[in-house]
Parts: structure tokens; C-alpha cells; sequence
């Protein structure tokens, strides 16, 4: 009989991953730093066309891309003469349960039921769990899914409340838990004792899942314009989004296109508070994520994560979320498309975007998602008010993370704002030395983490360099 | 129809749903705010009562939805989702009538 104290469990935390994936990631790992990317992605044995397929299957993919006529006129108002790029997006709520994350759990569940597994367990308190749910049902798999979902006084944000609706709407087992990085812990344990697949957002399958986004993007630009488009915008969570989409466009030859992730702004607030969970009107897309995932990948539920947004990345901004709820319902009012507003995030950051780029320019904001009672911006301020944040109309400059969201006044005062990847930079190559400590970095470790942080080998070679000169 | 009003006893069979300590506060990671260290990690599962009747407090056994068995607190009979639209909010109504304005005044 195992103990499942705390601790007991999360030493046992290899031994239960490892036969939750179907992948051995071992013969992938290199050294303490290095590993082999992209051997490990091929590992599953999908191609681009074979995801394709199954994606079609049970309908996800291949999604419209519209182009978002009066946002491109508005921005123009307050842009440059010769200014204002033409801004397109990908309608990823078009996909069975409402979001692009169907593609990472289409894949997923489908070598799930293929290597024989009974269920799958999700950890997400978002739209991923609906889509692990619903993709579960296709293929006749058990579902349980895992969410963060009250603080301590059984107070739960209304898309959280939403998405237990959507994932129980499809059969699922739903633990809704409150605030705490015990998460995982439960996750094992559910694991050790179902032995069911574990559907983490970072496997091969669940990137692999992704690319066909940006593969078809880049298609449906080119078939419209017989052009690539100059720039997408991604919103950037835990990488998975920048990572697959990014690959996507790789492969379709858009190799020149600008990759740019945006993130609501939530710096200040703590993940792990129970006081601060309530504060914030984003359970995603935000720097909570954002942030740590790029300076530290590999702080996930698999051995070695797959998504790393920062080889891909080539800008990073943040917006706040006045500015989404304002997009949110500019989308609405202007375009006639009525969607959720974390999915937003990235179509925010192209409004400030699409101002600074010439008329002729093709920005893609590379999804949508669905939206529903809850999950909509007018329940998500409401929330925020009943839970002491003020909300107010003025300048979104003046937005404080959890104590005060701004309305803009006017499409002119969206802007973004840019988070210096130097810095992140820096911050993964010091976490990756202090990940591995006790090894001394080779050649082939400082060239990994050259492309793992889309730097170079100088770059990587002065951190090193410095962080011995400073006892850690 | 015992579903319309709020039951106090549930019936085999009933959706339910209940409440389980996973962690007391001394037993959680030690790496935590102090406000979420103070506090039981804790959750909430759907799912068919198995025994024959219950009181909201007792502890039961239920069937999950997917046909699992595990054991907590009765806390609901038929549980209802009570996430909704929200309230007007006066801060965005502005947004589209004000958009509509420029664009058609610039022609």
C-alpha cells in the first residue's frame, strides 16, 4: 500500500509520469541540459498530414479566416498616413468544443485510444479541459478532469464555473479544487490510481496537434493575398500556442512571417494566493504563465516539455485587461462575431499592432474562442467588481493587476507594450545552469540552449561566463 | 417532482454532489502563500448517490459520471449551475455606438 502523503506522492512523481505519456522520454535526454527536440517530437510518428486526418475526423481544424474589415478602418483613424496594417483572424471557435485547443486534444486522445488506454485525465481549468472532455467521447474514453476552480470561500470565477459546465455537459469527472499547486499532486495520485492516459498540454501529440493551425493560416493567406502574412499574433500561456503554430508556419514555407506572443498583463499577482486568484479577471493567456514557462519550460507534468515558446518567439507584448473587454466587445459591435474574451488577448495586441505597420501588411491573430454565460467579458467585470476590483473608463495606462481594470476610451489608447526577450533570455539560460547543477555546460549544452532561447552562442556563452563570477 | 425545490434528502440515484479534504493545511506542499498554507486543499465532485437515502452532511458514496466510486460529504441534491451573463455594466455600452460614430463620420 503506497502512502499518498504530499511528499510520498511527488517522489514518486517519475515513476507514475512515465507510463502516463506511451512515450520513453529517456532515450531523448542527452545530458542534464540537452535534449533531443525535435527526435522527441517525431517520436508519436505523426506527420503533418497524418494529424491532419485525424483532425478531420472528428471535425476539428480547418477553420475560417475572416477578415476583420472595420477593425482594420478604425485603426487606420488613429494611425499614420500609409499606416494600418489589414488585420485577419483565424475563427478557431469553430472547432467542436469551442476552441483551438480541440487540435492538442484531438491528437492526444486519439494515441490515447490507439495505445489502448481506458481514460484520460486533464489538468486545466480552461477550454482545454472541454476539448480532452469532448475528444473523449468520440473515441468512447473515460474523461476526468482536474481544475483550479475556488479560493478558500468557494468562490469561483464565472469561466472557470463555465468550463465545469462544459467538461460535466460531455461526461467528464470534474474535481473542482481550490487554489494550490497540489494540483499536480492530485493529478498523480488520479493517475497512479486509474493508470488512464495523462493528457498534458505538453507532450509531442498535444504540439503536434497545433501546427496544423498554423499550416493552414499560412494556406488560407496565401490563397487570398498570394502572400504569406507579415506578422501573427499568438496569445502565450504556458507555450504550446506559440510553439505548434510556429511550427506550423515552418512547414508551410512562412518562414519569413513575424511571431509575435501577447499576454494580459497580471504581473504583481501571485498564482499560488488564494486571495489573489479572485483578484484577476484572466485564468489564461497571461504573464503568470507567460512569463515562467519561457524562463524555466520544463516546470511541467512531463519529463521534458515540448512546448518552448521561446525558440519560436520573436516579439513578446502584453496588454491589459481593460483593453481585451474593450476589444471584446469592438469584436462584437463591429465585426458581428460575439466570442470569449481570453482568446481576445492576441486580437488586442494586433489593434495596438496593426497602427505601427504599413497599409499593405497582413496581420493574422491566430484564434477565437467561444463564449457563453460566464465566459464573456460582462460576467468577468461584474465578477471583478463583486470581488473589490474597480472598474473604471480612462486611460489603460493606468491599469493596477488586481486592483483596478480601465476601460479605454477609444481604439487610439490600445497599445502594447514590450517585454524585453533579452531578459527573458537571460532568465532561462540562469534557470537551465541552475536546473542542472552540479554539471558543467558542454558545447553541445551552450548550442541547445543557444536554440532553445532563439539567441546565440555568444550570448549564452557571457551568461555563463558571468554566473560563475557570482557565486549562486 | 422533488427536483423543483431544494431537497434535504437524497435518493438513490439523485445527482449529488459532495465535498472531500484532499489536504488539511499541515499536510499541503510547504512552498505556498501564507494565506493558501492556512487553508485545506479541498474540491468538489458530481455524481450518482449509491446509497439508499441521505442528509446534505452526511457522508456517502456516489457513482461519477464517467462510473467511478469514491466517498465525501453530501453538500448538493441535484446541483445547479449558477454562473450567468453578469450585469449590465455601464463602463462598455459605450464601445460600439462610439465606434459606429467615427467610422461613419469619417464617411
Amino acid at each position: 500500500m503506497s502512502n499518498n502523503d504530499y511528499y510520498s506522492v511527488m517522489s514518486r512523481k517519475n515513476e507514475i509520469l512515465k507510463p502516463s505519456v506511451g512515450i520513453d522520454y529517456e532515450q531523448f535526454i542527452i545530458s542534464p541540459i540537452t535534449f533531443d527536440y525535435e527526435g522527441l517530437m517525431a517520436s508519436p510518428g505523426f506527420s503533418l498530414a497524418d494529424t491532419q486526418k485525424i483532425q478531420r475526423e472528428t471535425g476539428v481544424g480547418n477553420t475560417p479566416l475572416i477578415e476583420l474589415k472595420n477593425f482594420t478602418k478604425i485603426v487606420r483613424l488613429s494611425a499614420l498616413p500609409g499606416k494600418g496594417a489589414r488585420i485577419f483572424i483565424k475563427d478557431e471557435r469553430c472547432n467542436p468544443s469551442g476552441s483551438f485547443k480541440d487540435r492538442r486534444a484531438a491528437l492526444s486522445v486519439y494515441h490515447a485510444a490507439e495505445m489502448g488506454y481506458k481514460g484520460v485525465v486533464a489538468a486545466s481549468s480552461g477550454n482545454y479541459g472541454a476539448a480532452v472532455a469532448s475528444q473523449a467521447v468520440k473515441y468512447g474514453l473515460k474523461a476526468i478532469i482536474i481544475q483550479e476552480a475556488y479560493d478558500s470561500r468557494r468562490v469561483g470565477q464565472p469561466e472557470i464555473l463555465e468550463k465545469t459546465r462544459a467538461c460535466e455537459a460531455y461526461g467528464a469527472e470534474v474535481w473542482q479544487m481550490t487554489v494550490g499547486p497540489e494540483l499536480f499532486y492530485l493529478q498523480l495520485r488520479i493517475l497512479e490510481e486509474t493508470h488512464y492516459f495523462n493528457a498534458s498540454l505538453y507532450t509531442p501529440m498535444s504540439i503536434l496537434g497545433i501546427e496544423t493551425l498554423g499550416y493552414e493560416l499560412a494556406q488560407q493567406v496565401e490563397q487570398k493575398e498570394g502572400r504569406f502574412p507579415d506578422m501573427v499574433i499568438i496569445t502565450h500561456a504556458g507555450g504550446g500556442n506559440v510553439t505548434g503554430t510556429s511550427r506550423g508556419l515552418q512547414k508551410a514555407g512562412a518562414t519569413n512571417t513575424t511571431v509575435i506572443g501577447a499576454s494580459v498583463d497580471l504581473r504583481g499577482l501571485h498564482m499560488a494566493s488564494d486571495i489573489d486568484f479572485n483578484r484577476k479577471s484572466f485564468t489564461t493567456g497571461h504573464t503568470g504563465f507567460g512569463v515562467p514557462f519561457l524562463t524555466l519550460p520544463d516546470r511541467t507534468d512531463v519529463p521534458r516539455n515540448c512546448a518552448r515558446g521561446l525558440r519560436y518567439l520573436d516579439q513578446y507584448v502584453t496588454v491589459t485587461q481593460g483593453e481585451v473587454f474593450f476589444v471584446t466587445e469592438l469584436l462584437s459591435k463591429l465585426e458581428g462575431l460575439e466570442r470569449g474574451p481570453a482568446g481576445n488577448t492576441s486580437l488586442t495586441a494586433a489593434l495596438g499592432l496593426a497602427r505601427e505597420l504599413d497599409e499593405n501588411q497582413i496581420i493574422v491573430v491566430q484564434e477565437t474562442e467561444y463564449t457563453a454565460a460566464g465566459k464573456l467579458h460582462v460576467a468577468q467585470l461584474t465578477f471583478a467588481r463583486e470581488n473589490g476590483v474597480e472598474v473604471c473608463r480612462g486611460n489603460p495606462k493606468n491599469n493596477i493587476p488586481g486592483k483596478l481594470i480601465v476601460i479605454p476610451e477609444d481604439v487610439g489608447q490600445i497599445h502594447t507594450e514590450d517585454f524585453d526577450l533579452t531578459k527573458i533570455r537571460q532568465s532561462y539560460i540562469r534557470n537551465t545552469l541552475k536546473e542542472a547543477v552540479g554539471y558543467f555546460p558542454e558545447e553541445m549544452d551552450i548550442a541547445f540552449m543557444a536554440e532553445d532561447s532563439k539567441s546565440s552562442i555568444e550570448f549564452v556563452r557571457e551568461i555563463i561566463d558571468y554566473s560563475k563570477a557570482i557565486p549562486i | 417532482m422533488t427536483i423543483f425545490k431544494t431537497a434535504v434528502q437524497a435518493n438513490k440515484g439523485d445527482l449529488v454532489q459532495v465535498h472531500l479534504i484532499v489536504l488539511e493545511p499541515g499536510e499541503r506542499s510547504s512552498n505556498l502563500p501564507e494565506a493558501t498554507q492556512a487553508v485545506p486543499y479541498e474540491g468538489w465532485i458530481k455524481g450518482y448517490l449509491l446509497g439508499e437515502h441521505a442528509d446534505i452532511g452526511q457522508m456517502v458514496r456516489i457513482e461519477t459520471l464517467i462510473g467511478r466510486q469514491l466517498s465525501g460529504i453530501l453538500t448538493e441534491i441535484n446541483p445547479i449551475y449558477e454562473h450567468n451573463f453578469g450585469k449590465p455594466q455601464p463602463d462598455i455600452n459605450f464601445i460600439g455606438r462610439e465606434a459606429w460614430k467615427k467610422l461613419e463620420d469619417e464617411g
